[in-house]
């Protein structure tokens, strides 16, 4: 008898992960964004609209919203959660943590924690084809820094 | 019980050695035909033969193996001509795919034949390439595109048709079968509307060639396109089929060896038809493959392959009634319609059901088809396709639909469905 689905279907589709796909954080839209970015996944269709509200050179306030499959709109509510809060510079190195976690780097325990929540996407490693809806909001943030903050 | 047989699945199936593959731990249920085909044993060893036996250029040498491979180069050009009813071997041009095919129409014809206030008319259910050539034409060339209605229930609307297709209409490109709906359009009609305003008609073939018998005089077309490597052929080949009188007075659009007639530092003048749209090297071993392809295909009888998907069809049209929280796009009779069956979930996104299904070896497509403008006329943003062939049988049909059950509790224990 063969075995149903489970086993690695749960290790992409964690309790965290499910949580923020159905629960999404973070949705308010703002009206006066200091950037603003659509992103979409030319392969898939995958949208993410992503605000910023900078202050400075911190982000006082971030939103996403979109349309797209379990794993791009719970890693776009997810990385509200970590980067709210953070200099312009601490996002960019977060989303370089991230990026090398979903490309198969070592996670340290540092990085573990600075991820938070969203090392829970590291399932996501071991289904390459779904590794850019992982990517997906995380290039908008970029995007929508270069536009207010470009990198030093 | 079902009705006669129309096709041997069980022998078709020995003869396609990746069926046997396993994936993720199950056999392979391979339901993404209308992406690509998969290849019998018959089209491989073609290739094989052509690099072992007698890999040449064509068209150059008198040695041995030069003659043989442009003997079998050319054989292969009268196959397709016969396969689609060509009137003759020069009107079957060979090209990469169906894309390079609808594009060097685009180039060469409409360049010369479109112009300011003129008009394009093509369908709301094409395939991202007989869409986005025509937007850039008309573009360039300060021309307009006008969009053939979908109505309600998945058909072409033939009344909008008729009102779009005026005297001012040059070019009327549509799909035979549509890859995501799989409706199949009345070409005939159309090409009749077209060429009462002293239009031409283009079909984009690509998903009808491989599944039901096609005649390019009966349907009275002026350009069909169509790829071999959705008809059991290789990737990297592609047909264009022009009517004789058109191609005759077409410029040509990529320049090279081939399709020159003689050369001076100056200028050049044009081989005949139909190397003068051949330019360079072709691709030799893909052409005699397709032939190979289209040997099988001629041995199963086009009727038969037609008459097995339709039956395939009704079959997983009538299963998927059974499942709860699943729109249907398109169709919902067999009548002129083909073995596609695109579909989404109400709460469960495509690309988390293909994952899903993927675990239990089943290949489906899934995202937007290379159709965005379809897809979300339907208001979605993504959906899920199951495409069949020659191959397939109603127990693969089963698979699917169980794994679609199985995704379904998945996904609903987990709080998404």
């Amino acid at each position: 008898m063969q075995q149903g689905l489970g086993g690695e279907l749960d290790e992409l589709y964690q309790e965290v992960l499910l949580d923020h796909y159905r629960n999404p954080r973070n949705t308010d839209r703002m009206d006066d964004p200091t950037s603003e970015v659509d992103a979409i996944n030319p392969f898939c269709g995958d949208e993410i609209h992503m605000q910023l509200g900078l202050d400075g050179d911190k982000v006082a306030s971030i939103s996403v919203t979109g349309q797209g499959c379990s794993i791009s709109q719970a890693a776009g509510s997810l990385l509200t959660e970590i980067v709210d809060g953070k200099t312009t510079t601490e996002a960019r190195e977060l989303r370089e943590l991230f990026r090398e976690m979903m490309t198969g780097e070592e996670v340290s325990d540092e990085v573990a924690d600075r991820l938070e929540d969203s090392l829970a996407l590291q399932g996501v490693r071991r289904f390459p084809v779904r590794i850019k809806c992982a990517l997906l909001s995380w290039s908008a943030l970029i995007d929508a820094l270069d536009k207010v903050a470009p990198p030093n | 019980m079902s009705p006669a047989k129309n096709l041997d699945v069980e022998s078709i199936r020995a003869d396609f050695p990746i069926l046997t593959r396993q994936v993720n731990g199950r056999t392979l249920t391979y339901l993404d035909n209308a992406a690509t085909s998969q290849k019998p044993s018959q089209v491989i060893q073609s290739l094989v033969d052509y690099y072992e036996r007698y890999n040449s250029n064509v068209h150059r040498g008198v040695h041995t193996l030069s003659i043989e491979a442009t003997e079998a180069y050319e054989d292969a050009r009268g196959k397709v001509q016969r396969f689609i009813n060509a009137p003759s071997p020069e009107s079957i041009i060979w090209t990469r795919n169906t894309s390079e095919s609808l594009n060097l129409v685009a180039y060469t014809w409409a360049e010369t034949n479109v112009g300011a206030g003129d008009e394009i008319v093509t369908t709301a259910m094409e395939h991202h390439s007989d869409i986005v050539p025509w937007q850039q034409l008309a573009m360039r060339k300060g021309a307009t595109l006008k969009i053939i209605r979908e109505t309600e229930n998945g058909r072409l609307d033939m009344e909008h048709a008729a009102e779009l297709i005026t005297e001012r209409t040059k070019i009327v490109a549509t799909t035979h079968m549509s890859n995501v709906l799989g409706t199949v359009v009345d070409v005939k009609a159309l090409a009749d509307a077209a060429h009462a305003v002293g239009a031409v008609i283009l079909i984009d073939a690509a998903q009808s060639v491989p599944h039901m018998p096609v005649d390019v005089q009966a349907l009275d077309c002026d350009f069909m396109a169509f790829s071999a490597h959705k008809m059991l052929g290789p990737t990297g080949i592609g047909v264009l089929y022009g009517r004789p009188e058109i191609l005759e007075v077409m410029p040509p659009w990529m320049f090279g060896g081939d399709m020159i007639l003689e050369v001076s530092y100056e200028d050049a003048s044009w081989n005949d038809l139909p190397y003068r749209f051949e330019a360079g090297t072709p691709n030799i071993a893909d052409a005699i493959a397709t032939g190979a392809a289209v040997d099988y295909l001629e041995a199963l009888g086009m009727d038969n392959v037609w008459a097995h998907e339709q039956q395939i069809t009704a079959y997983a049209l009538d299963r998927f009634s059974e499942l709860e929280g699943i729109n249907l796009l398109g169709p919902r009779e067999v009548e002129d319609k083909g073995a596609v069956i695109s579909f989404s979930h109400e709460s469960v996104h495509s690309h988390d059901l293909g994952t899903a299904l993927d675990q239990l070896g089943i290949a489906i497509r899934t995202g937007h088809h290379c159709a965005m403008p379809l897809i979300r006329s339907h208001g979605i943003v993504s959906a899920a396709r199951a495409s069949f062939y020659i191959y397939n049988n109603e127990a693969e049909v089963d698979v699917l639909i169980d794994g679609l059950e199985e995704a379904q509790r998945y996904f609903s224990k987990a709080g998404i469905a």
